[in-house]
């Protein structure tokens, strides 16, 4: 700590409610993903086994992302296709 | 019936090992017998707190493999008769340490004392699963800062999933104990408050352990603290939390901070 800040009237923002903050968001998300911990690897296999009920598909081309934040989390799900699919799935999918 | 306590954080450096040698030599005052026990294998340091660093022949690993007995790995500590360590080993070789092994172990310890205190290693690896895996009670140490909570909730969940108690639906009876509480800094709002901790981490609170040079003087001349100097703000903490273990009700002191000239005038702010 600075000789300046021990005597300046002025108090340093309080930073401990900050921590609370963090914590309650980050530990809520931590808790509801345990216990399920291959979430993604699990997603990741179920996509590819529909996907692959109806094209051939490369296992490597099939991308599971996840994205946390604060008050919403995205599920990106990233599914390559070959060309020359069929004219009947490119029209229900 | 004899109790097993497992001393733990998931964090490192938070006073699991000094924690361990105060409260066990606290229970031991109090008259209890009590066994300490370190899983810390390939990086011991209870013997050297205790100041039994030059007395270990056997350890943990040597037991569990049958190399040697119980008895002749059990180290008794010099200034309390009720007192025994169980030194962790050297060796590197982790995997030496089975579920089997501990709980045989650990079964035999039960039967000699009255108290056997599991000081686990950092980290949520086999060394600090096996330290947990036979608790009956749990004290999570945790300093006030945000990355140290974090790995108390973590380690809490395992206790509640990951132990024998668990796994048979019962409970281990855990307890939080707030280590490194620098109070001058907690009135300047610069570090996360005891309530805040307590409703994170929804678990008891056990005791409160001021920041201090004696904790260190104790460790430097290998005493637990609630040996070496009895009436220091830090023994007086780790005593009472000790009483609150066996039961009694103690009302809890949140340690104050030394009035000095300095902290005279920062506190004029702070209040």
């Amino acid at each position: 700590m600075s000789i300046l800040r021990l005597f300046s009237s002025r108090p340093a923002a309080a930073t401990a409610p900050i921590a609370r903050e963090r914590l309650q968001i980050l530990l809520a998300h931590e808790r509801g993903m345990r216990g399920q911990p291959e979430l993604l690897l699990q997603l990741r296999d179920e996509i590819l086994a529909v996907v692959s009920r109806h094209v051939a598909l490369d296992a490597e081309k099939v991308v599971v992302r996840m994205e946390r934040g604060p008050n919403v989390s995205t599920l990106e799900v990233d599914v390559e296709l070959p060309n020359g699919l069929e004219p009947s799935l490119a029209q229900t999918g | 019936m004899a109790k097993v306590l497992v001393v733990t954080s998931g964090k490192g450096g938070v006073g699991k090992t000094t924690t361990t040698a105060a409260m066990g030599a606290a229970l031991a005052q109090a008259g209890q017998k009590v066994v300490v026990v370190d899983f810390d294998v390939g990086l011991r340091n209870l013997d050297l707190v205790m100041g039994a660093e030059r007395r270990v022949v056997f350890d943990l690993i040597n037991v569990v493999q049958g190399i040697a007995k119980l008895p002749q790995a059990l180290i008794r500590d010099k200034r309390l008769d009720n007192l025994s360590l169980l030194p962790a080993s050297q060796t590197k070789d982790k995997d030496a340490l089975t579920e089997e092994g501990v709980g045989r172990v650990i079964a035999e310890l039960r039967k000699s004392f009255d108290w056997v205190l599991c000081d686990s290693p950092a980290g949520i690896e086999r060394g600090a699963m096996l330290a947990m895996r036979f608790a009956d009670e749990a004290i999570i140490v945790t300093n006030p800062e945000v990355s140290s909570v974090r790995d108390s909730d973590r380690i809490i969940g395992m206790l509640d999933s990951k132990t024998v108690k668990a796994e048979k639906g019962e409970r281990v009876n855990k307890h939080v104990l707030i280590t490194r509480y620098d109070p001058g800094r907690a009135a300047r709002g610069e570090m996360i408050s005891i309530d805040d901790i307590l409703e994170i981490l929804a678990t008891p609170l056990i005791g409160i352990i001021p920041e201090s040079q004696d904790v260190l003087r104790a460790s430097n001349v290998g005493a637990p603290v609630t040996v070496n100097n009895p009436a220091s703000a830090p023994a007086r903490a780790y005593h009472d939390a000790t009483r609150r273990l066996l039961g009694e009700v103690i009302a809890m002191m949140v340690p104050n901070e030394r009035r000095g000239l300095m902290n005279l005038l920062r506190g004029r702010r702070a209040a």
